[in-house]
């Protein structure tokens, strides 16, 4: 009796343990950021659109804003920058973006082409910046608050869904606008 | 014509081995090999965010090569060992430790190998037993191949 109780009650154990990790397992393997709830990163760089002027990350204190990481060899990107016109359109909170490792004459052509959804574009040519983000494939989005704190991250091209559920309900005053 | 051909191929793939061995993914060499050593140690350590079974020091993407930098930085700027994980940790998290940090989350990382062997033990303790308490109903001895 107990011969099979055992073996079955350790097959039980490792079927619950397995299930739990497939249950857990994060879509595309994204990693938790442990910049959430964190201050976001301080930074000063060029301004894409007038190299002589720097977007420095202090003018963005004070509101929401989505900060954008991006570049044209990003296939990704592309893939995602729809939504980035959506969200323009929508008006709830500027994007900021972070062209990172990127040529910019390409990036100011990729936005002529495309359209251009954000507020401002800092230029991050070492990728010095992106690794105090912590950001390790492009595209990656994360929201902060106005009082500077990182409140989610999005790993891989932002879309509709992602936008109209789990980024404009965390926007006080901005509930779901239908979808 | 054909062989001028073949030759320069060969060449060109001797000249590419040849690179590869002498310096695998990162040339990086420090002044002080006191710096150098603990340089291997630390871009051993930590995972590559990109291919994530690489470490930094075997990852031949963009952003290994910007970390190894950083951490080659960080080295002759005199920050210690543990600095420079708390920089990684800081921006991405325990998962770039390959070693990762005993704490609340990662306890049974740590604890399971101890766990599962303990419990193995067990399991071979018992089976053990009950064979030897098999033992005594079986006394007669042994017949040396009576057949022939």
């Amino acid at each position: 009796m107990s011969r099979f109780l055992l073996p079955l009650a350790v097959f039980a154990l490792l079927v619950a343990v397995l299930a739990m990790g497939i249950r857990h397992a994060p879509e595309k393997g994204v990693i938790p950021s442990p910049l959430i709830g964190r201050p976001a990163p301080q930074f000063a760089l060029p301004d894409l659109a007038d190299a002589a002027h720097i977007v420095d990350s202090h003018s963005l204190a004070g509101h929401w804003y989505l900060f954008n990481v991006w570049g044209t060899w990003c296939v990704e990107c592309r893939a995602e920058h729809d939504t980035l016109l959506e969200v323009r359109k929508a008006g709830v909170v500027p994007l900021v973006g972070l062209d990172w490792k990127d040529n910019d004459s390409d990036a100011r052509e990729w936005l002529e082409q495309l359209g251009d959804p954000y507020q401002v574009v800092a230029v991050d040519h070492n990728g010095r910046a992106a690794i105090d983000w912590g950001v390790y494939g492009a595209p990656e989005t994360f929201l902060v608050n106005p009082q500077g704190i990182v409140v989610y991250k999005y790993v891989g091209p932002l879309t509709h869904d992602v936008w109209t559920h789990d980024i404009l309900p965390l926007v006080p005053g901005h509930p779901v606008a239908g979808s | 014509m054909r062989r001028q051909l073949t030759g320069a191929l060969l060449g060109v793939l001797l000249a590419l081995g040849g690179a590869r061995t002498a310096h695998a993914v990162d040339p990086t060499q420090l002044p002080d090999p006191r710096l150098q050593a603990r340089y291997l140690a630390l871009t051993h350590e930590f995972r590559c965010m990109q291919c994530q079974n690489e470490s930094l020091a075997d990852s031949p993407v963009e952003l290994a090569a910007d970390l190894r930098a950083e951490v080659r930085d960080m080295l002759l700027a005199g920050k210690s060992d543990a600095q420079i994980r708390a920089f990684m940790v800081a921006r991405y998290g325990d998962f770039i430790l390959f070693r990762p940090r005993f704490n609340a989350r990662t306890a049974w990382v740590w604890l399971a190998p101890g766990v599962l062997l303990l419990a193995g033990a067990l399991v071979c303790v018992r089976v053990l037993r009950q064979r030897a308490a098999l033992l005594p109903a079986d006394t007669e001895p042994v017949q040396e191949d009576a057949r022939t």
